[in-house]
């Protein structure tokens, strides 16, 4: 099976024709702003760290960094840093250029001597860029090059009988078709990782998903913390979801059933293909920061109580089971599985015709999030700030 | 007929009641091809469970046929089960890893 999708150099295949506006560090992120403002094509994101990090959160930034710019979805990038921080901005675009050989330009705002000089060479650099990148058109590439990240957020009980299990026939058939899924999200394993864990291909991925919830766990109670504070959210709660085992054994089943091939640490790109774990954090929108930056082109985002969020990078479709809620936040949802929960539609059904959905935005579709412009970001701290 | 509540498997001791129901209301389930229905002595908000069977302090509560929980007071047939009177129990991972 083909999708329409864009060839880059480095052999990826992207959904998306993106110019990305990289801020280094938060110094940067409102010039970055700026810049992606004046061109049209061009996106930016916000990075409120990049500085004053232990090396936990130093390594965790970059690799987020790094993981987006080297996302198929992104044409080329305009790196911009200040001139103090940690990693600098020629060190962020060598670190780049290890992992691709797309277009990659940086610029240091003390270098340039300000921002509004900063801005004006980097606007000329994205819009040779975004002129560039629409010189490339969409060809019929088969869809083993294509991942699709799996999340959950604001989940009710509705997610775990009709949104999960739709998306995880989804997932099967995506598998199936010789594509990639990823399901993320350690957290929500808790309560559920034994039965998780036996979809493990090895004894060794078998241990590897209960170990990672173990060490989530530990290092969580190694700051004087307890998962089970924050989870399940209050609004879980008010959706019928009383404790975490109870969430996470919904939330398992929108990974489908098939073989976990691989586990990855969070931000981390897959080296097989197939169904893989990503070790992240229950919080919805890092775990998506960190599936994009894995390398995830797409992100199909089940919800029971309605969640508006959307990524710069990559399309983010929502679904839910929830007909009271499609209803209520219809401006938000783009697929409704409600039919699953009332008995009226079976799982394979849904699943079915959500992949014809997503094949449709993997073709140029825009998901509602994408027209309103959204781009959610959250890079996971292992620590405080210094 | 069309059941109100959803029972995933019928090892469970829950069932979840989409639309939710009223104090006194007969909410029926199917417990795998089985149609059995279940007086509410309170009224359950949506997507919120009900106890089928009577579950004492310190009993776990089972939905898709495993452990969600364990009780904090008796629950009665027909109660309102929520994060309210049931809790979240601790791992023993280490019982888990294959070596």
């Amino acid at each position: 099976m083909n999708f329409m999708g864009y060839k880059r150099p480095d052999g990826s295949v992207g959904i998306r024709n993106h110019v990305l506006i990289l801020p280094g560090c938060a110094c940067a992120s409102e010039t970055c702003r700026v810049v992606a403002s004046q061109v049209s094509g061009a996106v930016n994101i916000i990075n409120n760290s990049g500085c004053a990090e232990v090396k936990g959160n130093e390594d965790m930034t970059q690799k987020i960094l790094v993981g987006f710019a080297a996302n198929p979805n992104v044409y080329g990038v305009v790196v911009i840093g200040l001139g103090c921080e940690n990693v600098s901005h020629s060190q962020l675009r060598e670190s780049i250029l290890k992992v691709t050989n797309k277009p990659v330009v940086s610029f240091g705002i003390q270098e340039e001597g300000g921002t509004l000089k900063t801005i004006e060479k980097a606007v000329r650099v994205a819009r040779q860029m975004v002129a560039d990148a629409s010189q490339v058109t969409r060809e019929p590439c088969d869809i083993s090059n294509l991942m699709l990240g799996i999340e959950c957020g604001g989940s009710d009980a509705t997610s775990g009988f009709g949104a999960n299990p739709a998306v995880g026939n989804l997932s099967d058939r995506l598998v199936d078709l010789g594509a990639s899924t990823m399901m993320s999200e350690t957290i929500e394993f808790v309560g559920a990782e034994h039965i998780l864990a036996r979809r493990g291909a090895t004894k060794e991925i078998h241990d590897q998903i209960i170990q990672i919830c173990r060490d989530y766990e530990a290092h969580l109670a190694a700051a004087g913390q307890d998962c089970r504070h924050g989870q399940p959210t209050p609004g879980n709660k008010e959706g019928g979801l009383s404790t975490i085992e109870e969430k996470s054994l919904g939330c398992i089943h929108k990974g489908g059933t098939r073989p976990i091939v691989e586990v990855v640490m969070e931000g981390e790109r897959p080296t097989k293909k197939g169904a893989i774990v990503m070790d992240s954090p229950g919080y919805d929108i890092a775990s998506v920061t960190a599936m994009v930056a894995g390398g995830c082109q797409v992100v199909v985002f089940t919800t029971g109580r309605g969640t508006p969020t959307g990524h710069a990078l990559a399309p983010v479709l929502k679904v839910t089971a929830n007909r009271a809620t499609y209803q209520n936040m219809i401006d938000n949802m783009d697929i409704d599985v409600s039919g699953v929960t009332e008995g009226e539609v079976s799982i394979e059904e849904a699943g079915a015709s959500m992949l014809d959905e997503v094949l449709e935005v993997c073709n140029g579709k825009t998901t509602k999030a994408e027209s309103y412009g959204f781009s959610d970001i959250a890079i996971d701290r292992i620590c405080r700030f210094i | 007929m069309k059941a109100e509540a959803i029972m995933v498997t019928p090892k469970d001791n829950v069932v979840t009641v989409v639309h939710g129901a009223k104090a006194g209301e007969e909410v029926h389930y199917f417990k795998g091809a089985e149609l059995c229905s279940v007086i509410t002595t309170e009224d359950i908000p949506p997507c919120h469970k009900i106890a089928v069977a009577p579950i004492a302090k310190g009993e776990h509560i089972i939905k898709y046929g495993e452990i969600i929980g364990g009780a904090q007071v008796d629950i009665p047939v027909g109660s309102w089960v929520s994060h309210l009177n049931i809790e979240s129990l601790p791992r023993d991972y280490g019982s888990e890893l294959s070596k």
